[in-house]
């Protein structure tokens, strides 16, 4: 139940951006999300894309730094209050959330919002139990 | 034609001074060949006897002494008097958080004293001054040197030491300083506090300041000049040989006279060792023939410079040397202190983290010197979340700064970006004109 998250670190240079998502583009690999957290010397830009080795390889190849995180993908309604409970949920549990990102999928009213988290198998377990679904690999990078 | 300090060894004919000088030299040798082992064990493998050395001339048949020879030593290892003669200790950072370890015994600490007060007086210094005494107080000689000599000549020292500017400005204002001594980059920086906080430089009793411990331009020496409203003197030295003092500007201000009754210069190649003709540019060589504690034979400098017996308008005929214009090796010395790049390798490596593709860039912001050290990424060392990465920079400046006592910025660049090359590696990138 757990996604492969590319991160990649991003010196505040020019071009930078450019460079990555032209890496990523040449490879003919497809984000699906992203973010980036930023600070004043460097970024760490976060993807999760439908085929993590290929682009793996098109980065490194280009010289650049990545690695690899495991982070959970929650579905949960599009509409309001609905992201609150799954937070809560988490809270409830004292699982603690290092961040997190949203992104809206096309098929159903469904969003998504990846996280990662201290302890990802309790925090699946968890939602689950209240009735949250987590989405596994093909559901993200099929949708 | 002003004071001088020491006006019969300051205004020696040549023929005086040579005689003083041979006359030390021989008695030098012996003292270092009958109470320092070393030297003992260098002087028979170079088949030199103390009675081969009776002059002057016989200076080039002498071997020479490294910092190396120092830190191999360390720390007492080359000190000529037994403990009960020692009275002070003092330290200048050395590579590998090996500090360079110096003595001197009571009667080193007043020839130092006569030196620094030599200093003070070419600088228009008299027993009337207030000497506000803005070098770091501590191992490192700076301090105490300035200090010392105000008390010798008579002046009264305002042991002020380094930082808090603010109250360095209440300081020159309130207690009457007269002449100051410090960093040329502090003196600027005091200079432009004064400005920002609206104090007119006439309403303070500076005259004069007397400024050394890192490199400064003629351009640098205007500007505080003009800032301070006060005539800037060069001064030059380091612990090895005795501490600041050991060459001193007078009036002129074409090159600062050595004291050359304590110390017998030498510029040579710095490749082949070949002793240089007057006015040539190469190494800086002292022999320290007065000192008891710690009389270094043909100490290298790594400083290069040249020098000059051209006659002075000041009236001294004590020879001149030129400002450094440049080191033998990679030293760089950032707000005065000395720092070689191959100790920050070495904090680097320690630490474990990073690869050792580094790059110091040194520069000048607001007059005050900052250095930046970028660290290559490796894979290993990256992580997902930003904390993680900030901690590495973190961790990474306080190690930098528990090992060289300075704050440095670091920067994570992408790996390969630091330019490699054939060779030595180009680790240090300077932008400051100085």
């Amino acid at each position: 139940m757990l996604i492969k998250q590319l991160s990649v670190f991003v010196e505040n240079k020019k071009g930078r951006m450019a460079e990555i998502t032209q890496a990523i583009a040449d490879a003919g690999v497809d984000i699906r999300a992203l973010s980036i957290a930023d600070t004043s010397d460097f970024g760490i830009l976060r993807l999760i894309v439908n085929k993590p080795d290929d682009a793996i390889k098109a980065l490194k190849e280009a010289g650049l730094t990545v690695s690899l995180t495991d982070v959970i993908a929650v579905g949960v309604e599009d509409k309001p209050g609905a992201f609150a409970k799954a937070v809560k949920v988490l809270s409830d549990n004292n699982l603690s959330i290092e961040y997190m990102y949203a992104f809206i999928s096309r098929s159903n009213d469904q969003a998504f919002v990846i996280l990662r988290v201290e302890d990802p198998q309790s925090a699946v377990a968890a939602l689950q139990k209240k009735g949250f679904e987590i989405l596994d690999t093909d559901s993200i990078y099929n949708l | 034609m002003g004071n001088y300090f020491s006006p019969w060894v300051e205004c020696a004919s040549r023929e005086t001074m040579r005689e003083m000088q041979s006359r030390r030299l021989a008695d030098m040798i012996r003292r270092c060949y009958e109470h320092v082992p070393f030297y003992r064990e260098r002087l028979d493998q170079a088949g030199i006897a103390p009675q081969d050395i009776r002059s002057v001339d016989d200076l080039s048949k002498l071997p020479f002494t490294y910092k190396q020879d120092l830190r191999d030593t360390y720390p007492y290892g080359l000190f000529a008097v037994p403990k009960d003669r020692l009275a002070r200790i003092q330290a200048s950072s050395g590579t590998t958080g090996k500090m360079t370890v110096v003595g001197y015994t009571r009667r080193d600490i007043d020839d130092w004293a006569e030196d620094a007060a030599r200093a003070i007086t070419a600088a228009g210094g008299t027993k009337e001054d207030y000497v506000h005494v803005s070098y770091g107080y501590g191992l490192f000689t700076g301090g105490l040197g300035l200090h010392y000599g105000a008390e010798r000549l008579g002046a009264t020292a305002i042991p002020v030491s380094s930082g808090n500017t603010k109250r360095q400005i209440d300081i020159l204002r309130d207690f009457g300083s007269n002449i100051l001594c410090c960093t040329p980059s502090y003196a600027m920086y005091i200079g432009e506090t004064l400005h920002e906080m609206g104090v007119d430089p006439a309403s303070i009793n500076l005259r004069a300041g007397i400024f050394g411990a890192e490199p400064w331009s003629i351009e640098m020496r205007l500007e505080i000049e003009k800032l301070l409203q006060i005539k800037a003197y060069d001064i030059y030295g380091l612990s090895e040989v005795m501490g600041p003092g050991v060459s001193f500007e007078c009036e002129e201000q074409t090159g600062m006279h050595i004291n050359e009754d304590k110390y017998i210069t030498e510029i040579i190649d710095p490749d082949t060792g070949e002793v240089l003709p007057e006015g040539s540019q190469g190494e800086l060589v002292f022999t320290c023939i007065r000192k008891e504690a710690l009389p270094l034979i043909r100490y290298r400098t790594r400083d290069i410079a040249s020098l000059s017996r051209a006659k002075c308008s000041c009236g001294r005929t004590l020879i001149k040397m030129s400002k450094p214009c440049g080191r033998t090796d990679d030293m760089l010395i950032i707000r005065g202190i000395n720092v070689f790049p191959s100790q920050i390798e070495s904090v680097l490596l320690d630490l474990n983290l990073v690869t050792p593709n580094y790059l110091l860039v040194v520069d000048r912001v607001d007059n005050l010197d900052t250095l930046e050290v970028q660290v290559e990424m490796t894979g290993e060392m990256f992580s997902d979340t930003v904390r993680n990465m900030e901690n590495i920079e973190k961790r990474i400046r306080s190690a930098l700064l528990s090992a060289l006592g300075l704050a440095a910025k670091v920067t994570l660049v992408e790996p390969k970006t630091i330019a490699r090359s054939e060779g030595k590696a180009q680790r240090i990138q300077d932008n400051r004109t100085l």
